[in-house]
């Protein structure tokens, strides 16, 4: 990208928040509504939190949850999709169950979570595990499927087998599309976390906005929250791209 | 140039010997018959070429060779034993590129050294990278590279580990002609140097008989040896020599094409 183009892309979405801030604004002064908050109102909101020392521990809190229900999927899901792309029995035989798993919103889960974790940490890690668990099955599945022949013949031509071969050859040819599968996963699973904190537990954005709409119609707070979830998934999204982008994780991508 | 019947074995042990193979793949009506009882034997050290029409089942073959892909019926023997999948001893380079794409040159030479000591293995990698001359883009990646750099970087992976047999399925198909003759030479020169026994897939008459001991020609489909070409000429080759041109439009001959466009 050149310095103009760069610029634009960090302008032009400025520009837009700018306009839709003064729309908000403007909105709010001319309604004359008590109940929907300002912008100014807002800011005020994060401020509050940020005085009252929860801001950052409620944001840790969410982040943790995410990070741990993500980073389980993750060590589950990728060793089961690999397995289940490169040996057809075992998809033919466990497809059928993720693909009817994989459509259950993870809200339904909500009743079932408490009955086998409780009102704990554990159940809403355990929702945020089965939202990205599936999709990490199903992507790791189809990139493992979609590595040319010819680079697994190689393989085991020169002696590689087992786990070698998964380690030297078969994640690093998934790496490329893997990532992008853990980087939608990931957005599903902080997209999911307001709903898992809704059951559970006593900290997070996601009970921040329960809470203040619960304990005093505060609507400032609700904003903030939804607004911080918001930036928050964004800030995730574009680290994930970044990795994407590292050197030696990128062959895939190199406009071949 | 005495065919069909393989020479007296006298000079060197058969290294490898395809008994019967054939080959059909499942379609839906009925199999597809790609190749029909193949019988060839290759001595140790020889270098022989495969030519044949397009889809006359070269590659079937030499995958079946390769122990990548069971036959329907026949046997491969290497060294009197079956083989029953690919092995660190025969080393396959791909008629497309099968070099690891997330691996630098370097990376890709050692691809099959995992059990050598680091210090061996550097080594090692190091004279391959010469032999093929490659050296200076030893950290370079694949798609850095040309098509032909690519290829030698197979070439050299497939070196490194010491191979008794190499297959080679058209290895420089892709390349243009003045890198392909240079390659030709390189191959040559390496199997002088190494005397590797070697099987060499590829359409290119004039290529085979550039370059093999024996030419095995295929009928199209399905594939059969219709006839053995001894190419009994000594390296470097007179591509303007009568000899080699006589054995060059026998084999168009036999293929059944007009040598005149
Ligand atoms: N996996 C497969 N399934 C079904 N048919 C196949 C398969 N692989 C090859 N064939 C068929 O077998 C025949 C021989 O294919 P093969 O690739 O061995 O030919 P080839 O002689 O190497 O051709 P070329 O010179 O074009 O590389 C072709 O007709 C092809 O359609
Ligand atoms: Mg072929």
């Amino acid at each position: 990208m050149n310095p103009s183009r760069r610029a634009e892309a960090v302008l032009l979405p400025l520009l837009v928040a700018a306009a839709l801030l003064l729309a908000w604004h403007w909105a709010v002064i001319h309604t004359h509504t008590r109940i929907f908050p300002s912008p100014e109102k807002v800011a005020r909101g994060v401020r509050e939190l940020a005085r009252r020392g929860v801001l950052f521990p409620y944001i840790g809190a969410s982040l943790f949850r995410v990070g741990s229900g993500f980073l389980l999927a993750t060590l589950l899901g990728v060793p089961l999709g690999s397995v289940m792309g490169r040996y057809r029995g075992a998809a033919t035989a466990l497809n059928p169950l993720v693909q009817v798993l994989r459509p259950i919103s993870p809200l339904a889960w909500i009743p079932l979570a408490i009955v086998f974790f409780g009102v704990t940490n554990l159940s809403t890690i355990f929702l945020i595990f089965l939202a990205s668990f599936f999709p990490i099955v199903v992507s790791t599945m189809n990139a493992v499927r979609a590595i040319p022949v010819i680079y697994l013949r190689a393989a085991q031509n020169f002696g590689f087998s087992g786990l070698a071969l998964w380690a030297r050859v078969i994640l690093p040819a998934i790496l490329p599309q893997l990532l992008t599968g853990l980087r939608l996963a990931l957005g599903v699973a902080w997209l999911v976390v307001v709903a898992a904190e809704m059951i559970a537990v006593d900290s997070g954005l996601g009970y921040l906005i329960l809470d203040a709409r619960n304990a005093g119609k505060r609507y400032d707070l609700v904003v903030a929250g939804m607004l911080l979830i918001g930036v928050i998934g964004l800030a995730l999204d574009v680290a994930m791209r970044r990795v994407e982008r590292l050197r030696w994780l990128r062959w895939g991508f190199s406009g071949r | 140039m005495s065919a069909g019947a393989p020479k007296p074995l006298g000079r060197a042990k058969v290294k490898l010997a395809v008994h019967g193979v054939s080959m059909a793949y499942p379609a839906h009506d009925k199999p597809i018959q790609v190749l029909d009882k193949i019988d060839l034997d290759v001595r140790e050290g020889e270098f022989v070429c495969i030519v044949g029409p397009s889809g006359c089942g070269k590659s079937t073959l030499l995958n079946i060779i390769g122990g990548f892909v069971q036959g329907t019926a026949g046997e491969v023997r290497i060294d009197g034993e079956a083989v029953t999948g690919p092995d660190r001893r025969r080393i396959f380079v791909f008629q497309e590129r099968g070099v690891l794409p997330w691996l630098t040159v370097a990376e890709n030479i050692g691809f099959g050294l995992y059990d050598l000591p680091p210090a061996e293995r550097r080594a090692r990698v190091a004279n391959y990278v010469n032999l093929v001359g490659l050296r200076g883009f030893e950290d370079a990646y694949p798609q850095e590279l040309s098509g032909g750099m690519k290829q030698r970087v197979e070439v050299a992976r497939a070196l490194a580990v010491d191979p008794d047999v190499l297959y080679l399925d058209e290895p420089f198909g892709a390349l243009d002609s003045i890198t392909r003759l240079t390659m030709r030479s390189e191959l040559l020169r390496i199997w002088a140097a190494e005397k590797k026994t070697i099987l060499f897939v590829t359409h290119d008459i004039e290529e085979s008989v550039q370059l093999a001991d024996r030419v095995a020609v295929m009928s199209a489909r399905p594939g059969r040896i219709q006839k053995i070409v001894d190419v009994d000429l000594p390296h470097p080759r007179d591509l303007s020599d009568p000899r080699y041109l006589a054995i060059r439009d026998s084999i168009f001959e036999e293929i059944g094409i007009a040598h005149r466009v």
